[in-house]
Formats: C-alpha cells, sequence, structure tokens
C-alpha cells in the first residue's frame, strides 16, 4: 500500500487511516436503523399479500389494518423509499468522509437526520390511521392526506441535506488539495446523489405545487395525467437512485471483500456518469399504456431506456473480472473454478453475490418491460413486481443486507453476531425470491393483476394456479430471510462483542489507475455533466410539455378507500 | 482510457445487442402495425355519461367487419361489464373513467390501457380465437378495486 501513499492522486480513498468522530457516527448508525426499522416493519403486509395471491387470506391477522390497500401502501412507502433511501443517506456520505478522509458538517448530518424522522412521523401518521391509502406512487385523483404528502417531501429534503454534507465536504477537500484528482470512491459516491437531486425535481413540482395544495383544498382540482407524469419523470430515475449506492458497494468494496480490485478507474467513473445522463430522460416507460401521451415521444424513452441498459452491462462485465481475480486470488482454477473458491462464507460477500445473481434475471426482465410491443401484455400484471422484486427487491436490498454485515458493526464497534444465521438468511431470501418472482412473472404473462386483494377477488383464471403457489411459497420464504436479517442486526447492536468489529470500511485498490491526464479527467467535472444530463432531458421531455400545457385541472380529489 | 481487450469486445457485443433490440422495436411498430395509445382526445370527467361517444357505452358497427366498441370505467365497475364481439373483426376500442384512474386489460391480449380522468384512451385490436376472455381493472382505484372486473365473449 506504500506506494499509493506517496501517489499524488488518491485510488479509491485516501489510504491515510480515517475514523470519523463517535458523535458522527453515531448520527449515521440512527439513519442506517431508521432503513432497517422500515425494511422490516414492511415485510409483514408483503408476506400477506404473497399469501393473498396464493389464496390465504391473513389479513384477519392485523387487527390494526382496515384494507389490504392500506396495508400495500405501507409495503411500498417502508420498503421502497424509507428502507433505501435512509441506507443511502448513511452510507453515501460515509464513503465520501472515508475517501477523503475528512469528517462531515455535524449541523447538515443532523439536519439530515432530523427531517427523514420527521417526515417518517408524518407519513407513518398518514397511513396508519387509513388516510392515504393511495399506494406509493400517490397517483390522483385518489386523494391522501396533506401529512402524507408533506412527510414524504420531508424525506426527500433529508436526501438533498444528505448530498449538501457530502458537496460541502468534497469542495473543503478540493481547497486543501489543489489539483488533485477525487478519489473513485467519493467521486461515484458524489455522482449518485447529483443524479438523484436532479431527478427528485419533478416529483418536489408535482407534490408543492399540485398535490400539497389539492389536499389542503387550497384548490379544488387537480390534474390526474400531469402529476401521473411528473410522477414518472421522478420515477424511474428513483430506481437507479436506489440502485447506484449498491453498484459503489459492488465497484469500491466488493472487489476488496472477494480479494480481487476495480478493474478500471475511468470505466467506473464512466458508468456512474452514464447513469447521471441516461437515467431520468426514460420515464415515459412507464406510461406506455397512458391515453394522452403522443406515441413517438414514448419511443424517444424507449430508446433512451435501451440506452440506460449500457452502463449496467459494463458494470456486468467489471465486476465479475474483479470477482474472478478475487476468485483466482484464492487458488480458483479454470474456466469457472474460481466461483466457489470466492469467500462465500463471509455473510457480507455472499448476500451481495446472490445480489448480483438474481440481478441478472430482474435486467432481462427489464428488457421485456422496456419493449413496448411487450409491455402492452404485462403492465400492471404481477410480472412487474416479479421484476422488481429481483432488482430493488434483492440486487438493492440484499445489497444493503450485505453491507449492513460489516457497517453495523463498523459503526457500532461490535463484532457481527451470528455470521452463519446472516449466511441462512442470505440464502433463503434469495431462494425465497427467485420462487416468488418466478410465480409473479408467469402469472402476469397470463394477466394476473397487480396491486390486487386477489384472494377475495370474484374472479380467478385457473392459469395462474401454478404461479399464485410459487408466489406464495417464494414470499414465505422472503419473509423469513428477511426476519432472520433483522433478529442478526438486533443481536449484533444488543450482544456482538465489543472491540471486535472492522476499523476501516473495505475499500479496493485498482488495477488500472485513474488517469494522470485526457479527457477521462473531466469525467470530474460533475457540474458539466449536469448540464448535458439537463440537455437530455429538455430533449426528452420538453415536446411532451410543451405540446400539453397549461395542466388540464379536472378532477376533484376522492378518499374512497 | 485503457479498456481491456475482453471488455471492449463485451462493450461491442452488448452495444450491438441493444441496437438489434431497438431495431425489433422498430420493425414490430412499422411493419407489424403493433401500436401504443396516444393522444386520443381530451373529456370532461364529470360530464362522461352524456359526451358522445360515451352517453351510449356498448359495441357499435361502423363498417363492414368494423365495430366500436366503448368503455367508461367507474369505481369499481365497468359500463358495459359484459361485451360480445364478433371473431376476426376490427374492434376500436374508446374509453375513460368517470372518477379515478382505472385499467383496462383484457388478459392474455395486448388490449392493455390506462383510464385517466380527462384523457381517452383508444387502442385497435382483432380476436383470432373465439371464447370468453376476463377484462380486469389492473390499476389500484379503491377500497372495492379486486370487484372491478368484466368479461368479452368472442364468437
Amino acid at each position: 500500500m506504500a506506494e499509493h501513499i506517496v501517489a499524488s492522486t488518491p485510488v479509491v480513498a485516501d489510504p491515510t487511516p480515517f475514523t470519523l468522530p463517535e458523535t458522527q457516527r453515531r448520527v449515521l448508525r440512527w439513519t442506517l436503523y431508521v432503513g432497517y426499522a422500515a425494511l422490516t416493519a414492511g415485510i409483514f403486509h408483503g408476506l400477506a399479500q404473497a399469501l393473498s395471491y396464493a389464496g390465504i387470506d391473513i389479513l384477519g391477522y392485523f387487527p390494526a389494518l382496515r384494507s389490504y390497500y392500506q396495508g400495500l401502501t405501507a409495503h411500498g412507502v417502508a420498503n421502497a423509499i424509507i428502507f433505501t433511501f435512509s441506507f443511502a443517506n448513511a452510507f453515501l456520505p460515509l464513503m465520501v468522509a472515508r475517501a477523503l478522509s475528512r469528517r462531515l458538517d455535524d449541523r447538515l448530518l443532523w439536519a439530515s437526520f432530523g427531517t427523514l424522522v420527521l417526515g417518517n412521523l408524518l407519513v407513518i401518521y398518514a397511513v396508519v390511521t387509513n388516510k392515504a391509502s393511495v399506494l406509493y406512487t400517490s397517483y390522483a385523483p385518489l386523494q391522501a392526506h396533506w401529512t402524507y404528502y408533506v412527510g414524504l417531501v420531508f424525506v426527500v429534503i433529508s436526501t438533498w441535506l444528505a448530498l449538501l454534507n457530502m458537496l460541502l465536504t468534497w469542495r473543503g477537500w478540493k481547497r486543501e488539495n489543489p489539483g488533485v484528482r477525487m478519489p473513485l470512491l467519493a467521486h461515484i459516491s458524489i455522482v449518485s446523489y447529483v443524479m438523484w437531486f436532479l431527478a427528485s425535481l419533478p416529483i418536489a413540482v408535482e407534490f408543492l405545487f399540485f398535490l400539497i395544495p389539492w389536499s389542503f383544498g387550497w384548490v379544488e382540482r387537480t390534474d390526474p395525467l400531469l402529476t401521473r407524469t411528473l410522477f414518472w419523470f421522478t420515477g424511474h430515475a428513483i430506481v437507479y437512485a436506489w440502485l447506484l449506492p449498491a453498484y459503489v458497494s459492488w465497484y469500491a468494496l466488493v472487489p476488496r471483500q472477494a480479494g480481487g480490485k476495480v478493474i478500471s478507474d475511468s470505466l467506473t467513473r464512466l458508468v456512474f456518469i452514464l447513469f447521471l445522463l441516461l437515467s431520468i430522460p426514460t420515464g415515459f416507460h412507464h406510461q406506455y399504456t397512458d391515453p394522452g401521451i403522443h406515441e413517438g415521444f414514448k419511443f424517444v424513452h424507449a430508446i433512451l431506456t435501451f440506452g440506460v441498459f449500457f452502463p449496467s452491462l459494463i458494470t456486468a462485465f467489471s465486476v465479475m473480472a474483479s470477482l474472478e481475480m478475487g476468485g483466482r486470488a484464492h487458488g480458483g482454477r479454470g474456466l469457472l473454478g474460481w466461483i466457489p473458491k470466492l469467500p462465500w462464507g463471509d455473510p457480507s460477500l455472499s448476500a451481495q453475490l446472490l445480489a448480483m445473481i438474481t440481478f441478472v434475471f430482474g435486467g432481462i426482465t427489464g428488457l421485456i418491460n422496456a419493449s413496448f410491443t411487450m409491455n402492452q401484455v404485462i403492465h400492471n400484471t404481477t410480472w412487474v413486481p416479479g421484476h422488481f422484486h429481483m432488482t430493488v427487491g434483492s440486487a438493492v436490498a440484499m445489497t444493503f443486507m450485505g453491507v449492513a454485515y460489516w457497517m453495523v458493526p463498523y459503526l457500532t464497534g461490535r463484532k457481527l453476531w451470528g455470521r452463519k444465521v446472516a449466511l441462512a438468511s442470505n440464502w433463503i431470501y434469495t431462494i425465497g425470491v427467485l420462487i416468488f418472482a418466478r410465480g409473479m412473472a408467469s402469472a402476469g404473462l397470463e394477466g394476473m393483476p397487480r396491486r390486487t386483494f386477489l384472494v377475495q377477488a370474484p374472479y380467478m383464471d385457473p392459469d395462474w394456479l401454478v404461479g399464485r403457489i410459487l408466489t406464495g411459497v417464494g414470499g414465505t420464504l422472503m419473509f423469513v430471510g428477511i426476519a432472520l436479517f433483522f433478529v442478526v442486526i438486533v443481536m449484533t447492536i444488543w450482544k456482538g462483542k465489543a472491540g471486535e468489529a472492522p476499523k476501516d470500511i473495505p475499500w479496493s485498490e485498482t488495477l488500472i489507475e485513474p488517469a494522470k491526464n485526457g479527457w477521462a479527467t473531466r469525467l470530474d467535472r460533475i457540474g458539466f455533466w449536469v448540464i448535458v444530463a439537463i440537455i437530455l432531458i429538455v430533449i426528452a421531455y420538453g415536446p411532451f410539455f410543451l405540446s400539453y400545457l397549461p395542466p388540464n385541472y379536472v378532477s376533484p380529489g376522492f378518499r374512497i378507500y | 482510457m485503457k479498456v481491456h481487450t475482453y471488455e471492449r469486445a463485451f462493450m461491442i457485443l452488448g452495444g450491438v445487442l441493444l441496437v438489434l433490440c431497438m431495431a425489433a422495436l422498430v420493425y414490430a411498430t412499422v411493419a407489424l402495425g403493433i401500436h401504443l395509445p396516444g393522444r386520443a382526445g381530451e373529456i370532461e370527467p364529470a360530464k362522461v355519461f352524456t359526451t358522445p361517444p360515451f352517453d351510449n357505452p356498448g359495441v357499435h358497427q361502423t363498417g363492414p367487419n368494423q365495430y366500436d366498441v366503448v368503455i367508461i370505467g367507474q369505481a369499481w365497475r365497468f359500463h358495459p361489464s359484459e361485451i360480445r364481439v364478433p371473431v376476426g373483426a376490427e374492434l376500436n376500442f374508446i374509453a375513460t373513467t368517470f372518477d379515478v384512474i382505472h385499467g383496462f386489460h383484457i388478459e392474455g391480449t395486448r388490449v392493455n390501457m390506462m383510464l385517466i380522468p380527462g384523457q381517452i384512451s383508444r387502442l385497435t385490436y382483432r380476436f383470432r380465437e373465439p371464447g370468453e376472455y376476463l377484462i380486469i381493472c389492473h390499476e389500484y382505484c379503491g377500497a372495492g378495486h379486486h370487484n372491478m372486473y368484466g368479461k368479452i365473449i368472442v364468437e
């Protein structure tokens, strides 16, 4: 490692030993706990949903619940929004602080945590009292209580404050290190949340200018198509905001855990810049079957959606190559002999390896969603949740769980409790999600609808039977997997051996080091790439808004839940 | 930028694969005529039941072997909830909603549209096989969402 200390360009992270002050670790820890608590809270209704598809109604055992759809709202908000952003709010700033060996800003850290908690309290109030059973997509003219929309706005503000904290830390570092390239880990962590900031602006407009005034009664009517379009303007990029922190771990940390190296510094930075450019102008592929949007606009988004698949293809190769290096360093031989030699006994690595395997199927099913001819067959069927439980529901969720297995010990100073329980959790969840997704996808191809309390529906198609059974079986295993994860985390915090925790994050070295000159150094000019991203967004969305506006205020609010 | 030879080959191969997928999409749209719903007109949701053609929902012949199928979604039913159409005929589905967002999906087909307040949804389709198909509202539309379905009988 000595040669890196003298190098003028830090490799992945600043190699000087660095530990965040305990006061800051405490805030990051609690931010993380909010996320893992949300994950656990959300899976109870996940189980109820999977069993409902299998023909078993357990909602009677949820006495506080007014309806299936109230629970479905809780499941979506807790697992897809609160869990993911709480994790990212803790993980990304920690990565930047460590990469730059620099402490974060205390006030912003507290402000980010405070707004996250405040947002959560408002959303929990609205959902628990059945005043917001509108699902996480919040499609108008179904109308929720204002606390729901305002709560979600606070959650988004907490992510902006986390980004601001990273940017200020970076600026401070830059002043003290003129002419030195930003370390890779800081670059990709910051780009991840810069992308999300840009992506979050349309939903901010939707909530602040349309849904919130409407839920207060300040305006009587709203525009369902426009608000829905603003939602998906953010709503596809949001999945990349969930995915990119997982990619940060796969690129910069997993190679170290596997015994390999980051293959190429420049290529990694390029991948994240491509996500910044291409994640956002793709939202219409969620609206292929919508009226009111010209087919040509949808086609442009289809092309760009195929484009955003490209950086994921590069990732597949790069990360796999890092793993192969690791497997061979552990003595693996032959074409595939390196795979069993990977340190599968490390629960943090095994969770992320299994996440990657599942993600292959998630990616392929995603291409089918993007192909609009096929999308018409599967839109809003259970195929879609089948797909996204293999992306956000495993690639992302399992990576965030895998990271917990080193990050919770790192932040608490306690050794991971129950390594074998953690390993079992990884495998049970993976097998569960694959069975579940197979069931959802196959029945979805036969038309089984998503977001539906099927066990009480008056219609049924016998062709769905096998898919329904697989959904129930897989969903139950997924529940068991997460429950075990929760036990491991709680026991680590409570009973983990003090003092035996990792002292540093598992950052990797690079095989092909950062460029010292040439165009690749321009990948660090994030402000410039933001401008390019905005130009692409204007090209992709401008024609729709120009031809559609002004808003078509036609719908009063409906609270029929 | 230095890129490993295998990785470069993989990137080119991946890029070519994506371009081929896009070409297939263009072919399906242009040559096979598989179209998405587009911009087909606006309507005041509250006045749906009195605005033509929705003042008379159902199946109407418009030409030889050509029919308009006019449908309204309302929480939690379709008007009409049972439709009979001839096999092989060109069916122009024209649909909208009276209240919240609904879905309109004939299972096993690509007749799959969102019904959004204020907008008119249109799609053309021909059934090749006679039979009875479920029409499912596949977008959450309130407490009774799972009760919202219909039937289309192709004969």
